[in-house]
């Protein structure tokens, strides 16, 4: 298909002596942790952003932190580009490589190094998957809280790198929120160490500042992160509405009564049907919208909260109200949920959109949405957090079809300046990527894009750290 | 202090500061001054501050959000949330009573010191709630990073950044951050006469029910009688506190009840006490004394905090008091500060930092107030510092005037 998205071009130098950089990396790796035959490259030319996709100079599979600096060090001293990578679910492209760049991925280095329950922290390698956090510490009865849907499969590092999200950070917070610590090694090779098991570090946040830089200060090799009690019980309930205004209406309602839900999420009739198709949830089939809103705590306060809940629901007409009646039945509400993407990718290709608006925005931005799509001739389906406004249209497409994928990318675009426009930003939670680097001069005036910039210049100024990613390539100081 | 500069405008605040980078002058940036004893004494012959820059710009309750100038009073802000039933879920301290220094603090201060109270444990800090922000940097270009929506990862976090940095990366002209409902019941559950390392098992024993506790400080019995007007039971206090609605802390409260009973007789303290109990906590009560007796601000896992105070107990008279599980340290010198002993017991209890918070002039000059950075990461600070303030104008050596003028 034809590209839009531009990369850096591979630098000539580094190309010409692809051989020679192989056989040094050979030195520095066992010889089964680097991959550089052609066919052996293939899985690591593309991440969750399918429609781009490169073959890299190589991928090293680093079993320690150790091994990560030696790899930087000798990146930065034959100025190869890095491209960090922990399990390749990035939906903005964060992950695909380029030709001149090493791949250094993270996945081997997945052990649990301690759970201390009386600190309340779990210090990881970065190549740990989300989920096996809470699978490990949930038999002491604690949880890592924040809960991207790819949880099953995606990094820590990854989680760092992105910020990530999930459903559940309405009340918990996304990954900075929970956060205690990394070790890091810098551009240069050096290694360094933010924060620890304290509930904060001292001088600059630097912690704060790497969380969520997308690869482009350094790598993250091992972090510490907070693991809280597990709240005795949690209950999803579904809510079937007539409009997704009604449904929006509703959001805003429950939070301005002061009731913090532990989630609420949204569905519009196309997700639904999709959903349900895939999961058999459960879900109301003859409904504008759906919400899942979860509450949590002990059988006493889950029927209190609902209670308040469902009669907000009542003054916006709400025509279902389903709560789950088993353990089973609330694993069947989610599951419905978090496999959105996956269920939506069995009937079209899509490209996921992940704006965040401020709360009162939601209807407006969601109808204009619905627009927008329809204006291409296209069609979206919207499943999103509407506790954060965090909102995720699938805009689905047939990939095979250039001018299908270009319209796709095209009406992606304009629901992004829609939710800047509104008062919002382009990513919430997944990450500016390749994906929306080129928007970023929407968000940002040149001089906010400067200094943040000047400040990435503070951790790596030759730009070899995922460098056709998140800036926009026009106005970058050399 | 030669001169005070109060820009009534960003455009304002950037050509004094442009001013000021082309001649390298350096520049105190201070809103209502009643954090400016925190540091190292600044060289600087002009002050520019943030207090003609007031006023809530933004405020809609229902998306739980509040933009405000940087000089806005923290009082009137709280008084506008209070009125929508909404609070600063992050509980920001009012340093005053500590460091026996008068004016209003303004919420650019409050966010340039990451002042975080009690319910930093289970709500995050302050820099968790700040969503955007507006600042010159030390060019005297206004920059805005940030935004006004919960989840935003559009480039890199420089809001996180300027908060905690104690005006030496920017001066920051507006902020915008997350409140939250004021929860209608708050509940306390006080142990009494337990030890520093009991009391530090009875915390860890209640952070990981399942019972949302919001708040857990230690008050040894030699503070204990400086909360609450002296009416809390003898002996030391361990209180823990329970939010929520009625039903829900009622329920919750049996639970840890039962779950403490063991470690020693249990008490109760009802909403309205509870309330100023926390505040004074918030606040460290303890030690707002009137003096200015070293005090340190030690943050450590919390299992290590009574452990830090035991091995300098054996070296030097201190005494001390707990929020945060243990882990947030408030600790009283009988003389001197002890700064590199205690450096190098809290290194050897697992890590963490020690502030020099409250100090004489004398000592905060000659003491590193800050925990000082391994080589790696103060050039790297230096470089961060550099990329906002290149002329290094913004409150020069307030953080670590050993490593560059930081």
């Amino acid at each position: 298909m034809g590209e839009t998205i531009r990369f850096l071009t591979p630098k000539a130098p580094v190309l010409a002596r692809r051989d020679a950089i192989i056989a040094d990396l050979k030195d520095l790796l066992p010889p089964e942790c680097l991959v550089h035959e052609e066919r052996a490259l293939v899985p690591f030319e593309t991440d969750g952003f399918i429609a781009y996709r490169r073959r890299p100079l190589a991928v090293a599979l680093p079993g320690s932190t150790a091994e990560v600096a030696a790899l930087l060090k000798y990146c930065h001293r034959y100025q190869v580009p890095v491209v960090p990578r922990g399990a390749g679910t990035s939906l903005s492209g964060g992950a695909i490589p380029e030709e001149d760049a090493l791949v250094i991925c993270l996945s081997r280095m997945n052990r649990i190094l301690e759970v201390d329950t009386a600190n309340r922290t779990a210090t990881v390698q970065a190549g740990v998957t989300n989920l096996s956090i809470s699978d490990r510490v949930g038999p002491e009865g604690f949880f890592y809280a924040p809960d991207p849907s790819s949880q099953l499969a995606c990094t820590i590092g990854g989680n760092i790198g992105m910020n990530s999200g999930g459903a559940h950070c309405l009340k918990y917070g996304v990954t900075t929120n929970n956060l205690l610590g990394v070790k890091m090694v810098l551009v240069d090779g050096s290694v360094i160490e933010l924060g620890g098991k304290a509930l904060d570090s001292g001088g600059y946040d630097l912690l704060g500042l790497v969380c969520g830089s997308e690869g482009q200060l350094g790598i993250v090799t091992e972090a510490t992160v907070r693991i809280l009690a597990k709240p005795e019980g949690a209950r999803p309930v579904l809510f079937g509405f007539e409009t997704p205004e009604d449904a929006g209406a509703c959001v805003s309602a429950v939070i301005a009564a002061g009731i913090i839900p532990v989630a609420m999420e949204f569905m519009d009739r196309e997700a639904i049907a999709i959903c349900e198709a895939f999961a058999h949830a459960g879900y109301p089939l003859d409904v504008g919208a759906l919400l899942i809103v979860e509450v949590e705590g002990s059988e006493a306060e889950m029927e209190a909260s609902l209670q308040s809940v469902i009669e907000i629901a009542r003054r916006f007409g709400v025509k279902t109200v389903k709560e789950s009646q088993s353990a089973m039945e609330a694993a069947a509400i989610w599951k419905g949920r978090k496999s959105a993407f996956g269920a939506t990718g069995r009937i079209a290709d899509y490209i996921c959109m992940d704006g965040t608006v401020p709360l009162g925005q939601l209807s407006h931005v969601l109808k204009r949405t619905g627009e927008i799509v329809a204006g291409y001739g296209l069609r979206v389906a919207n499943v999103f957090h509407a506790g954060d406004g965090n909102m995720h249209p699938l805009i689905l497409y047939n990939i095979n079809d250039p001018e299908e994928a270009a319209k796709a990318e095209a009406a992606g675009n304009d629901i992004l300046k829609l939710c800047v426009e509104a008062g919002g930003c382009l990513t919430g939670e997944h990450g500016v990527g390749i994906e929306k680097r080129d928007l970023m001069t929407v968000q940002y005036r040149p001089a906010d894009l400067a200094q943040q910039m000047a400040v990435r210049a503070a951790f790596d100024p030759g730009w070899l750290l995922n460098r056709s990613k998140v800036f926009p390539l026009e106005g970058r100081a050399e | 202090m030669r001169q005070f500069f109060y820009p009534r405008s960003e455009a304002e605040a950037a050509d004094i500061v442009r001013a000021h980078a082309a001649s390298k002058t350096p520049l105190r940036l201070a809103g209502g001054n009643t954090r400016a004893l925190i540091g190292h004494p600044v060289a600087a012959e002009f002050c520019l501050r943030s207090t003609s820059l007031s006023g809530i710009t933004a405020y809609n309750p229902a998306e739980m959000v509040m933009t405000a100038r940087a000089g806005t009073p923290v009082r009137e802000i709280e008084a506008a949330l209070a009125e929508k039933g909404q609070m600063m879920a992050f509980e920001p301290m009012d340093h005053r009573g500590l460091l026996g220094t008068s004016g209003e603090p303004t919420i650019g201060g409050l966010f340039s010191v990451n002042s975080s109270g009690p319910r930093r444990l289970t709500a995050g800090a302050a820099r968790d709630h700040l969503l955007g922000l507006r600042f010159v940097n030390g060019r005297g270009e206004p920059i805005k990073a940030g935004g006004r929506v919960m989840k935003n990862v559009t480039g890199l976090d420089l809001v996180k950044l300027l908060a905690g940095a104690y005006g030496t990366l920017g001066f920051l002209t507006e902020v915008t951050f997350k409140v939250l409902p004021v929860p209608p019941v708050t509940e306390t559950v006080l142990v009494s006469g337990l030890g520093d390392a009991e009391a530090a098992i009875a915390m860890a024993t209640a952070m990981a029910l399942p019972v949302e506790v919001s708040g857990a400080a230690h008050l040894p019995f030699t503070v204990r009688h400086r909360f609450l007007g002296n009416r809390l039971p003898d002996g030391a206090a361990t209180v823990f506190r329970l939010e929520g609605l009625a039903a829900s802390v009622g329920a919750r409260l049996q639970k840890l009840v039962s779950a403490l009973a063991g470690f020693g007789p249990v008490s109760r303290i009802a909403t309205p006490e509870s309330r100023i109990l926390w505040q004074e906590i918030r606040d460290c009560r303890a030690y707002a004394d009137g003096t200015s007796r070293p005090l340190w601000r030690i943050s450590a896992a919390p299992s290590a905090g009574h452990r830090i105070v035991a091995a300098l107990r054996l070296e030097a008279g201190v005494d001390a008091c707990y929020d945060w599980q243990g882990g947030l340290v408030w600790m009283r010198m009988e003389a001197d500060p002890e700064a590199g002993l205690l450096r190098e017991l809290i290194r050897a209890a697992g890590g963490g930092h020690a502030t020099l918070i409250r100090a004489s002039e004398a000592v905060r000059t000659a003491v590193p107030v800050f925990e000082p950075e391994a080589p790696g990461l103060a050039a790297l600070t230096r470089r961060v510092k550099a990329a906002l303030d290149p002329e290094g104008i913004f409150n020069p050596g307030l953080l670590y005037p050993e490593q560059g003028g930081v």
